[in-house]
């Protein structure tokens, strides 16, 4: 298989087969936390991606300057500081995004994608590998969000990005957007996934 | 706050995985047997309780003094991995016991979010020494619960026949749901 063409295989798995939510379900505390509408889950996803993208370069680069024992130290470190930077980058320039998301910008730092892609593929990989995975993982990770929190926003409030689709009036099952809400739109956008990946 | 609101809103009202979603990969994980549900719920008590009292000194005599408080995220993941493995290798040695009681649930909980989340919470809602260990105790009661009561509905589930689609995440998920709605019922009580 030639170069471009392995590359392209290692994008193309984040986004469907190996999805990140969907598929392996690692990073469930955001996904359930922050999707109440589709803007807010499209925030934490690009949060996610951005740290992700970044954490995976600088491991790749420094994996050979690591000793195994303290690998998982090491990393994490690596992982908060690009926490913290994303944090204080959203706080300064994305702000209504910043309270709303809250706690779950410091808890990027505990979501297992972020350890798990670090320690399953990017210790192994050349760098340009590790962005193209961080990237894929990332995307698979910003449009299942987004998606979960469209279902939400949309069954919740009637809306879609903020965007009004039905009138003011209009009775809406606010249930999808408090807490049970979460748990059951992704029962059954898995369940929903289940079935179209074939099983029966 | 008084201690008794503190309790009562972390184990019911504002339950730490129901309603606030936090450390939903261990409430899926391990949550098949009430057992094991039990041991990892006192592996978190104890690391919370010590994480908690361990980050507030930190943050009082070295992050506030020096003004670096954006170091916060940083330092606190260090001490509870830190901490975690200095739990292990002391419970190794005095009580062997506890140890093998605990064992495996001790480094899952590094990654667990709701250790991070409490002290980091503890933090936001500016608690003095007392108030943060009161709500560490009773947040890892509040997980504890969840744990087991969910352990218990997957016990009845797994004696149940379903369709293939549905076994697994989608309906764990939705019993989760149907938890989450009855633990509802106890918003307005403080």
């Amino acid at each position: 298989m030639s170069s471009k063409n392995s590359n392209w295989t290692i994008f193309m798995r984040g986004l469907v087969k190996e999805n990140p939510i969907f598929v392996m379900l690692l990073g469930m505390c955001p996904t359930l936390g922050v999707t109440t509408s589709a803007l807010n889950g499209l925030g934490m996803g690009l949060a996610t991606l951005f740290v992700l993208i970044l954490s995976n370069t600088a491991i790749s680069l420094i994996k050979t300057l690591i000793p195994d024992q303290v690998r998982i130290p090491a990393y994490i470190v690596v992982i908060a500081s690009f926490v913290t930077m994303v944090d204080l980058l959203m706080a300064a320039y994305w702000q209504p995004m910043h309270e709303k998301l809250g706690l779950f910008i410091p808890l990027i730092v505990v979501n297992c994608i972020i350890l798990g892609r670090a320690e399953a593929f990017a210790a192994k990989s050349s760098t340009l590998q590790a962005v193209i995975d961080g990237l894929s993982m990332g995307i698979g990770f910003t449009w299942a969000l987004a998606l979960l929190g469209g279902t939400r926003e949309l069954l919740g409030s009637g809306a879609i990005f903020d965007y009004p689709l039905v009138g003011e009036d209009a009775s809406t099952m606010l249930l999808f957007i408090m807490p049970p809400g979460a748990f059951l739109a992704l029962g059954y956008l898995a369940l929903i996934i289940n079935k179209l990946r074939g099983v029966k | 706050m008084d201690y008794l609101h503190i309790i009562i809103a972390a184990v019911f009202v504002n339950n730490i995985v129901l309603a606030q979603f936090l450390g939903i990969c261990p409430f899926l994980g391990v949550s098949n047997r009430i057992s094991t549900s039990i041991g990892m719920g006192g592996a978190v008590l104890f690391v919370m309780t010590l994480a908690t009292l361990v980050t507030f000194i930190l943050r009082k005599l070295i992050l506030t003094p020096l003004s670096i408080e954006f170091m916060q995220t940083v330092t606190f993941i260090l001490v509870i991995a830190a901490l975690v493995q200095l739990v292990e290798i002391v419970l190794k040695k005095v009580a062997p016991p506890l140890y093998q009681a605990l064992g495996i649930f001790l480094p899952l909980i590094t990654t667990n979010c709701a250790v991070l989340g409490v002290a980091l919470l503890s933090v936001q809602k500016e608690f003095n020494l007392m108030e943060s260990l009161l709500f560490a105790v009773a947040n890892a009661l509040g997980f504890t619960l969840a744990l087991v009561l969910f352990a218990g509905l997957r016990e009845q589930l797994e004696l149940v026949e379903l369709p293939h689609a549905v076994r697994g995440v989608p309906i764990a998920m939705v019993v989760a749901g149907i938890l989450s709605l009855a633990f509802m019922g106890f918003s307005g009580i403080v």
